[in-house]
């Protein structure tokens, strides 16, 4: 049975507006990678408004030579890999015995952990307690306080429940393999997709992250990229970040040419992995939502 | 549960001991610590030793011309958000739902999820960029038009909007996935008996996916309004500044500036404390009624 008129009519005014949130979702993506390898007169004039004009990389040339953004690059990096790694173990040592059929105590458990979704102690008593334990201005405090999501345990462990066979766990366990031993030798292994997720999910948590940085750490050689970026981006700090200009209107030119491309530079890992974790993140998206 | 059940289980505690041992220290133990709003917290003299003073702190707070303010603009961000915010993902997942050709599809929904993984910082680096007075794309509009040039982000006026909308532009992909997933549950044999009684692809959507996606609706519309009160520090704190302030202050912005910048731990642990009570409150009373009109609820 083909489709009527209105259900042609329908089809097409719907194709229409996701093309108009198509465009209007990248216009300002493009906008921002066009104008970083643009001359800046032509962006603040208005000439460049979609593709590159009159292309220079003068921008990328001065984030590069800017120390305090490579010295943030490079402890985003260092957070992200020990924030990660953190936060992948403890979400799958939380996740197996919540997973188990049976697990003494796995309510009460779960309940502390749900809890917390809902209710915490605010803000303050938080860096108190950060103070208290004297991880304030080093790296621990960015990783070890947030250092598992509940909601990430909930998708693990109902990947561990409804994807990994019970027959398999079973038969491991008759075997007399510990518990250790089928979450290393069994369960791990073929839960490689969701640990993908995970990563992902963690990681740019942790590549994003300012908050944390901005209440504990007070040292500027350990801050992370993202409270770089927001002085030059936000806060206009770029007295120092255009060096070499000569006459005051260069200096702003660089300072616009650095925002731009310190946009690019700081977004590129994530979207370079981007393109192939895709399928795997709506799959923990999903597992998460409709079991969680 | 026997004896010997837990011989041979012991493992199991043993590695989600070091998750629970976190949850402790770093949830329940600040739980624990926010009875310095109801004393006069000394460093000296820790959170224990210090003395009580009742409800000196909230009493203060609720003279204060801060009171409403805060409350006001909490509100009316989050209220705005949650009528602006929630639609969207719903109807674009329904839109995307509708499309056949596979690689569209394909395309829409990698193009709408992208903008979720810029940080908070390069967002509002981009809208600041954006909305600059005289040379930001937006002022050249404006000014193409006969306009005057505005300065976006210092006026107060444009804030709740500004921050509403990118926040739209940011998440409408992301939160459509939830929908989309539970759309590609819906039974196929459903739409094929509508198309056979006559239904159009309107009807369908409205008789069909609607109602199958409406108990996964509901539960967000709770964790939704359950976080109105709870408007993230992060996006807010960075859009502020001096001139915006009137109404861009919002309880965890005001926490951060009287407490962590100004000191004055006590007094804004109290503030801190009243909005996650007010924020728990919430919750659980829109979930109660989501319990008493329809069947679906968190708890």
């Amino acid at each position: 049975m083909g489709d009527t008129r209105g259900d042609k009519l329908f089809g097409i005014v719907n194709t229409i507006v996701l093309l108009i949130i198509l465009a209007i979702v990248m216009y300002p993506l493009i906008f921002v990678v066009s104008a970083s390898i643009s001359n800046q007169l032509a962006v603040s004039s208005g000439k460049m408004w979609l593709f590159p004009k009159e292309f220079t990389l003068v921008g990328y040339q001065k984030v590069f030579q800017n120390h305090d953004i490579l010295v943030g690059y490079g402890n985003t990096f260092l957070y992200a890999i020990v924030g990660t790694s953190i936060n992948l173990v403890m979400t799958v040592l939380a996740a197996y015995p919540l997973s188990r059929r049976k697990f003494a105590g796995k309510n009460i458990i779960m309940f502390i952990m749900v809890f917390t979704m809902f209710f915490s102690g605010g803000m303050i008593p938080t860096y108190l307690i950060i103070k208290k334990l004297g991880m304030l201005n080093t790296m621990w405090s960015l990783v070890i306080p947030n250092a598992v999501a509940v909601w990430n345990i909930i998708i693990m462990r109902t990947f561990f429940q409804e994807s990994v066979p019970a027959e398999v766990q079973e038969a491991a366990m008759i075997d007399g393999c510990s518990h250790t031993g089928i979450l290393m030798r069994v369960m791990l292994p073929l839960s490689m997709p969701i640990l993908a997720v995970m990563t992902l999910f963690y990681c740019v948590d942790h590549w994003n992250s300012y908050f944390s940085a901005l209440i504990y750490l007070t040292d500027r050689a350990k801050f992370p990229l993202q409270l770089i970026l927001r002085e030059i981006l936000i806060q206009n700090q770029m007295d120092k970040m255009s060096g070499g200009a000569t006459s005051l209107s260069e200096q702003i030119m660089y300072g616009q040419a650095i925002k731009y491309a310190v946009v690019v530079v700081a977004n590129l890992p994530v979207f370079l992995l981007y393109p192939f974790l895709q399928r795997y993140f709506v799959q923990g998206m999903t597992i998460g939502a409709i079991k969680g | 549960m026997s004896i010997k059940w837990l011989r041979s289980n012991w493992e199991l505690y043993a590695l989600i001991l070091p998750v629970v041992a976190y949850f402790i220290i770093f949830h329940y133990i600040p739980m624990y610590g926010v009875q310095i709003a109801f004393k006069d917290f000394i460093a000296t003299k820790g959170i224990l030793g210090s003395p009580w003073v009742g409800l000196k702190h909230f009493e203060r707070f609720y003279h204060s011309y801060y009171f409403w303010r805060l409350i006001k603009n909490t509100l009316g961000i989050g209220v705005f958000q949650l009528v602006v915010g929630f639609p969207v993902p719903i109807l674009l997942a329904l839109m995307i739902n509708e499309v056949r050709v596979k690689k569209f599809k394909k395309i829409v929904q990698t193009v709408t999820y992208a903008p979720h993984f810029l940080s908070t910082v390069v967002l509002v680096g981009i809208l600041v960029i954006f909305l600059t007075p005289d040379t930001g794309i937006m002022n050249q509009i404006v000014k193409a038009f006969g306009g005057q040039s505005i300065s976006f982000m210092t006026e107060p006026s444009w804030f709740k909007s500004l921050y509403v909308f990118s926040g739209v532009w940011q998440q409408m992909g992301w939160s459509s996935i939830i929908y989309l997933a539970a759309l590609s549950g819906v039974d196929p044999q459903l739409h094929e008996a509508a198309r056979v009684d006559g239904a159009s692809r309107m009807q369908r959507i409205w008789h069909i996916n609607l109602p199958c996606i409406l108990p996964t609706i509901v539960i967000l519309l709770i964790l939704n309004t359950g976080s109105i009160l709870s408007v993230g520090f992060e996006k807010v704190f960075l859009m502020q500044n001096d001139m915006n302030l009137e109404s861009s202050d919002v309880f965890a912005t005001y926490v951060y500036r009287s407490g962590l910048l100004g000191a004055q731990y006590s007094f804004s642990a109290a503030v801190g404390f009243f909005s996650n009570i007010v924020n728990f409150i919430i919750i659980v009373a829109v979930n109660f009624i989501a319990k008493r009109v329809g069947s679906t609820s968190l708890w």
